[in-house]
């Protein structure tokens, strides 16, 4: 559905996107991470033709944009940067405004094409009052009515749930999970881990323009090489480990150790033959947030090579770009110190 | 989406205000003429002026000449200035380019709307020039006379106001596309606006200065109150094809430069 090439813009000195080769498939919600001025409006704006590429190609439903874009776009809904609208229009005058511009899609069929998008997004009982008028929410939901009014094939999604409370959010991430059940393809850009972990089938991870990653969620390598054992018997438990302990954790009920182990098996053998109580022992598994966290450290080291200890932090280079990043965690109420504190623990 | 900005330029409370603005001038000077009874010498002041006093038909025309050196040009930048830098600031622009309406295609809507409201203007301020000029200026109900002297018929008189009120349009169309060309350069409408509008002070500045005389058969305003020439018996033909040219030159120019700057622009805003 989309497919870039040696994607590139730059603005003067300033390289905003850098040789990025994009692929989404067909039904796929693919999640697009990256901090805020890591390139991603840029690309999602190259990908509907607003931005014109320096170098490189963009083909959307297999054709290239900007050519082709008259046949196109009319099959592809997309929210760049936030909603926009008429404000003196009341949100159906807006949208009824917006479906008579371009190519026709069916004058007949406007009025129930408008209320199905309202109601799709949780305005179906919106009053006249003009847009002016609209809270935060509204707006957002407005805009995410606008994208689908054509019924589009791909929808192109740019920070979605900015603007909504949680309740809202809760209701777009279950209005783009139907909407992926009724065969529409999502790119959903993102600098919320969390959004596009609950959503995404695939991930790309861009770093100051570049692509650091590219995979489908299921295939992420998540093992640390590590396990987890949890016992209430940490000093026993220790003690016969030792040497393989990377550190002691607290855990639910006593502690937890984390170990490298090479047999767990065995090692959950002697642990029982030597009476220690073992409620759980796991393969430590990543968040998705460590792992991308970790390639964007590892692209900003530049060797990435295994030596360097692997922090689950990005280096204080100064570069203020990452900042969003960390910001956007915060805001997700996301653990900044993870579980048992494992960002301070070095590998 | 022509269709779209028409029904928008129409519904707009704006768009009203606006020409309820400029129209107030002309009846206000009405009044005035009607109540003072004192027309500006023959010869001096806003063109027809002087002739009101005797016959309301002419208003209209001495309305034309009150609001075509000022008035209507400064709504008129406001307007074209406003187009593409304010849908870019409202951040519809993005939203409306991916629709998908082609760029070319959404300048000629912007343009098509520009004329429409000067248009909308024009006719607005006649309409009412006519009115207030019957109820309280002079109907001298005979035969008018031309600016030369001879009598013209009714028919006649309405079909030479037709073509002033039409050459006035038509002499909007150089600071319409000045403006519309500035709002594709810069992200402010109101930048736009007065950039423009800059431009026609200048001009009228020059107009005055014997050193510009090069420089003006090209200034946009040169000819513009030229629509007297069309009630001379004959027809003074020259400055009115002139200015009409002249404005087409600036149409095409500035359009030009707008659609070779707009097409390759990157939006960002």
């Amino acid at each position: 559905m989309i497919r870039t090439r040696g994607l590139t813009k730059r603005y003067g000195a300033v390289q905003a996107v850098d040789d990025l080769d994009l692929d989404v498939a067909e039904g796929e919600i693919y999640g697009f991470l990256g901090a805020n001025g890591s390139g991603k409006t840029t690309t999602v704006r190259m990908l509907l033709g607003l931005v014109l590429p320096t170098e490189g190609s963009v083909e959307l439903l297999g054709q290239a944009i900007p050519q082709h874009a008259r046949a196109v776009l009319p099959q592809v809904g997309a929210l760049v940067e936030g909603p926009a609208a008429y404000p003196s229009m009341s949100g159906r005058a807006h949208l009824a405004a917006v479906d008579a511009m371009g190519p026709s899609r069916g004058r007949a069929s406007r009025g129930a094409r408008i209320e199905e998008a309202l109601e799709r997004v949780g305005l179906a009982g919106v009053d006249r009052r003009p847009v002016r008028a609209y809270s935060l929410g509204m707006r957002q939901r407005l805009g995410l009515a606008q994208a689908l009014l054509g019924r589009p094939r791909l929808l192109v999604l740019d920070e979605p749930t900015n603007g909504l409370d949680p309740q809202g959010i809760h209701e777009i991430r279950t209005l783009l999970t139907q909407l992926h059940a009724d065969g529409t393809t999502i790119f959903l850009s993102s600098h919320l881990i969390a959004e596009v972990e609950q959503l995404c089938t695939r991930i790309g991870v861009l770093d100051r323009g570049r692509m650091v990653l590219q995979e489908r969620v299921a295939d992420l390598d998540r093992s640390t090489g590590r396990y987890r054992i949890e016992t209430p018997d940490v000093g026993r438990a220790l003690a016969l480990l030792d040497g393989v302990v990377d550190s002691v954790v607290d855990g639910p009920d006593g502690g937890a150790l984390l170990a490298r182990l090479s047999d767990p098996a065995a090692t959950n053998a002697r642990l029982v033959r030597e009476s220690i109580r073992v409620t759980a022992l796991e393969p430590e598994r990543r968040t998705l947030e460590e792992i991308v966290l970790d390639v964007i450290a590892r692209g900003a080291g530049g060797s990435g090579s295994p030596a360097q200890p692997r922090v689950a932090r990005l280096p204080d280079d100064g570069d203020d770009l990452h900042e969003g990043f960390q910001d956007g965690f915060d805001d997700d109420g996301f653990d900044d110190d993870g579980p048992g504190g494992v960002r301070e623990v070095l590998t | 989406m022509i269709r779209v900005e028409l029904r928008r330029l129409v519904r707009s409370r704006r768009t009203w205000v606006t020409i309820l603005m400029i129209d107030a001038l002309p009846v206000l000077v009405a009044v005035l003429l009607a109540w003072t009874d004192l027309g500006p010498r023959p010869g001096t002041g806003p063109a027809f002026l002087s002739a009101v006093l005797t016959d309301g038909k002419l208003f209209p025309l001495a309305a034309l000449g009150i609001v075509v050196p000022l008035l209507l040009p400064i709504a008129v930048c406001l307007m074209a200035g406003e187009t593409v830098a304010g849908e870019g600031q409202l951040g519809t622009l993005r939203y409306v380019l991916i629709r998908p309406v082609g760029r070319t295609h959404l300048l000629v809507a912007k343009l098509v709307s520009i004329v429409a409201f000067a248009v909308l203007a024009v006719a607005v301020v006649a309409a009412t020039a006519y009115v207030v000029g019957l109820g309280l200026l002079g109907n001298a109900s005979q035969a008018v006379s031309s600016v030369s002297g001879t009598t013209l018929t009714g028919r006649e008189l309405a079909l030479r106001t037709l073509l002033a009120l039409a050459y006035a349009i038509l002499s909007m169309l150089g600071v319409a596309s000045i403006a519309l060309f500035l709002s594709t350069v810069v992200r402010s409408p109101l930048a736009a606006a007065l950039g423009a509008l800059g431009l026609l002070v200048a001009s009228t500045l020059l107009l005055t200065l014997d050193a510009a005389d090069v420089l003006k058969p090209w200034l946009p305003t040169r000819y513009w109150l030229a629509f007297v020439d069309l009630f001379r018996d004959p027809i003074h033909w020259r400055d009115v094809v002139r200015g009409s040219l002249l404005q087409l030159g600036y149409l095409v120019v500035f359009l030009g430069a707008a659609w070779a700057n707009f097409v390759t622009k990157d939006i960002t805003d």
